[in-house]
């Protein structure tokens, strides 16, 4: 027993970590701060929390990680372009399916009957993230030539519609990714490592110290992989956008035509953008396909993918990467939460009337929008607001 | 660089000089919006080293010439030449790499970005606006972003505006921020400069300092200056020659003296206008 919460401790450093990181202000004494304090952290919770509550916790955060992603994608789009893209859960879906039909392989014999897909070609996990974030990019060159000579609203009404055309294509092209029926068997990178015959591909120590851990315990490992995805999609887009880039997008967001007297040619520019913030999407459709293991068209509604989203950039700043990805967390942590809430409430809402705790979950969706009104009318500029400095090179 | 002596020759009294001496050059310019015909073979010659002025009514149709030489929108007939190269309805940013800068009207600045970095915005050739030099070459643009943050407090020094350099663009005055579209145009070593009304809404201390940088400019940098503007002190004590727009047409050239004696220039003002609205 006592090696298990070893184990666990150890596979929460690193998320923990990174956590740190992200809350503590920037200082000297940053790292090494949240080096130590992630540490004992790991070690205290691991050894604290009921593993009931340790393993709910650990798959929050992983589905935070993948709202923080693509919280993060919106935030190049609207928060430094002002693309108002509407179309967040489209791109979400082409990540997922892509990786899936990468990475899983393609059915024989009977159960060819049962699942259909174009194709599957049992490629490893990278591939397949790499993957969806290259088709995820010429999606969105190729919705962006003809939808970006829009802007604002229509830019929106033009975005949503697309979306809504992939998702139901997802449903409705059997022959594609099976269609209106689940796609399943997304294989999960390191699975093997909780699994009785390990690893083929590493030495055989690394079976007898993991023995302890069961399929139960893998997402632990998942959350370390994702959390390193966010990390480096953070550490990437806050460079390209405290450099001369981020300015000027900046630039175009604020005045076009100001820019492009200032010789920015603005509609590379903005392809550019929606097409990088489109990539951060497609992988965080990817990563989610892999966690979830199975998926269908439905994971895919403009609810869940888009405004949720939308939510998130509103309350943690548009324009900042850093509250991009908290807004993330705790919007999904307010989602979750109201879950607990809305069953807590049935007993009262059954009082009222017969039919009303079946709609229970609908006042989870009334909560948020309260909370996106609370926002606009008294944080318009989110929790953490834009920087006004751009560069990061005008540091004194 | 030679120059014939000024002629007055030609229907309109023009002043010609050597063609080699023509910077900008407009021939026939035509633009409509819907059913109004904005420019009608429009025509206009900016010399080197001039400052040029472009006065006219309203709705002569100055700065849908500006809008249109600039790339903001596509001419339906004519041409435009700087420097003998064909920039007729090329985007924006591809005539700004000609050397041909413009000022707004109304002040256009980027409001979000401080007054620093809008200057530092202007620079061509940025070597971080790429996004793979951007995360992979950080000390290429380091060195840039430390030359072009120089120019700019060069900049902000000789308009006055040092002061102001943090705060975002935004919360500048009316006045400061014509001074920062001017300041803007000086980031890059412009050839010619186009200046909507840079004297609109400015308080007279500051139409002494902005008249006094675009004659020192002028004289200096051997920048090119095309100005519109109402302010009759400012355009008869600062340009020469000036050209006189009317209907979407140039009625004249000549100098500051020339143009106040026309009295085609009078009717224009005047009557003209309305004498063909009527008919």
């Amino acid at each position: 027993m006592e090696t298990l919460i070893l184990i666990k401790s150890v596979l929460l450093i690193i998320p923990i970590v990174l956590l740190l990181l992200l809350l503590l202000p920037a200082r000297r004494w940053r790292l090494p701060m949240a080096v130590v304090a992630g540490v004992v952290l790991a070690f205290a919770l691991s050894a604290s929390l009921p593993s009931g509550i340790l393993a709910y916790s650990v798959s929050f955060a992983i589905m935070g990680c993948v709202y923080a992603l693509l919280t993060l994608g919106l935030n190049i789009q609207w928060g430094y372009t002002g693309h108002l893209n509407f179309g967040v859960a489209g791109f979400f879906a082409v990540g997922a399916f892509t990786s899936a039909l990468m990475t899983v392989e393609a059915p024989t014999g009977i159960a060819a009957q049962y699942t259909q897909m174009a194709f599957g070609l049992g490629l490893p996990f990278l591939v397949g993230v790499a993957a969806a974030a290259l088709v995820s990019a010429v999606v969105a060159f190729l919705v962006a030539v003809p939808v970006l000579r829009l802007r604002m609203d229509f830019l929106a009404i033009a975005t949503i519609g697309v979306a809504e055309i992939i998702r139901l294509i997802f449903q409705n092209e059997r022959w594609l990714a099976n269609g209106p029926q689940p796609l399943r068997g997304i294989p999960q990178p390191l699975r093997c490592l909780v699994e009785t015959q390990g690893c083929g591909w590493l030495p055989p120590w690394t079976t007898t110290v993991l023995e302890p851990l069961t399929p139960r315990d893998y997402p632990l490992f998942y959350l370390t992989i994702i959390s390193l995805f966010v990390a480096g999609a953070y550490l990437l887009m806050e460079r390209a956008c405290r450099s001369p880039w981020g300015r000027m997008l900046r630039a175009v967001r604020d005045e076009e035509a100001s820019a492009a007297m200032n010789g920015k040619p603005i509609t590379y520019v903005r392809i550019q953008s929606f097409v990088v913030g489109a990539v951060i999407m497609g992988i965080a459709g990817a990563l989610y396909a892999h966690y979830t293991v199975t998926i269908d068209y439905s994971h895919f509604h403009a609810l869940f993918a888009t405004f949720l989203v939308w939510v998130m950039l509103m309350l943690g700043g548009s324009g900042n990467n850093r509250g991009a990805i908290i807004g993330g967390f705790i919007v999904w942590g307010v989602w979750s939460g109201t879950a607990f809430l809305a069953n807590a409430i049935e007993p009262l809402l059954a009082l009222i009337a017969d039919d009303l705790p079946r709609r229970a979950a609908y006042f989870r969706w009334l909560l948020v929008a309260l909370l996106l009104a609370a926002i606009v009318l008294f944080r318009p500029q989110g929790l953490i607001r834009e920087e006004k400095r751009v560069s990061r090179y005008l540091r004194e | 660089m030679t120059r014939e002596t000024e002629e007055s020759g030609g229907p309109h009294g023009k002043t010609s000089r050597s063609d080699d001496a023509v910077l900008l050059k407009v021939q026939g310019l035509v633009r409509d919006f819907d059913s109004l015909r904005a420019l009608d073979g429009a025509d206009l010659e900016v010399h080197s080293d001039t400052i040029t002025g472009l006065i006219g009514p309203n709705g002569a149709g100055k700065t849908t010439l500006f809008n249109v030489v600039t790339g903001f929108h596509l001419a339906q007939g004519g041409r435009v030449t700087l420097n003998g190269q064909d920039i007729t309805n090329l985007p924006p940013h591809r005539i700004f790499r000609h050397g041909l800068c413009r000022t707004f009207q109304i002040p256009r600045e980027h409001q979000s970005l401080s007054v620093l970095e809008n200057l530092m915005l202007v620079p061509i050739g940025q070597q971080g606006e790429g996004l793979f030099n951007a995360w992979l070459r950080p000390g290429a643009v380091r060195r840039q972003e430390l030359a072009n943050r120089k120019k700019a407090l060069e900049v902000l020094e000789f308009v006055d505006l040092s002061h102001v350099r943090d705060e975002y663009a935004r919360n500048l005055s009316g006045g400061q921020k014509k001074l920062l579209e001017l300041a803007r145009t000086l980031m890059t070593d412009p050839t010619l400069v186009l200046l909507d009304e840079p004297g609109a809404g400015v308080n007279p201390t500051l139409m002494h300092r902005l008249t006094d940088n675009i004659r020192y400019l002028n004289r200096e940098r051997g920048i090119t200056f095309l100005v519109i503007e109402h302010d009759m002190d400012m355009i008869m004590s600062l340009c020469d020659p000036v050209v006189v727009m009317s209907e979407g047409r140039q009625l004249m050239t000549g100098s500051p003296e020339e143009v106040r004696r026309d009295p085609r220039v009078l009717e224009a003002y005047l009557g003209g206008q309305y004498a063909t609205v009527e008919g």
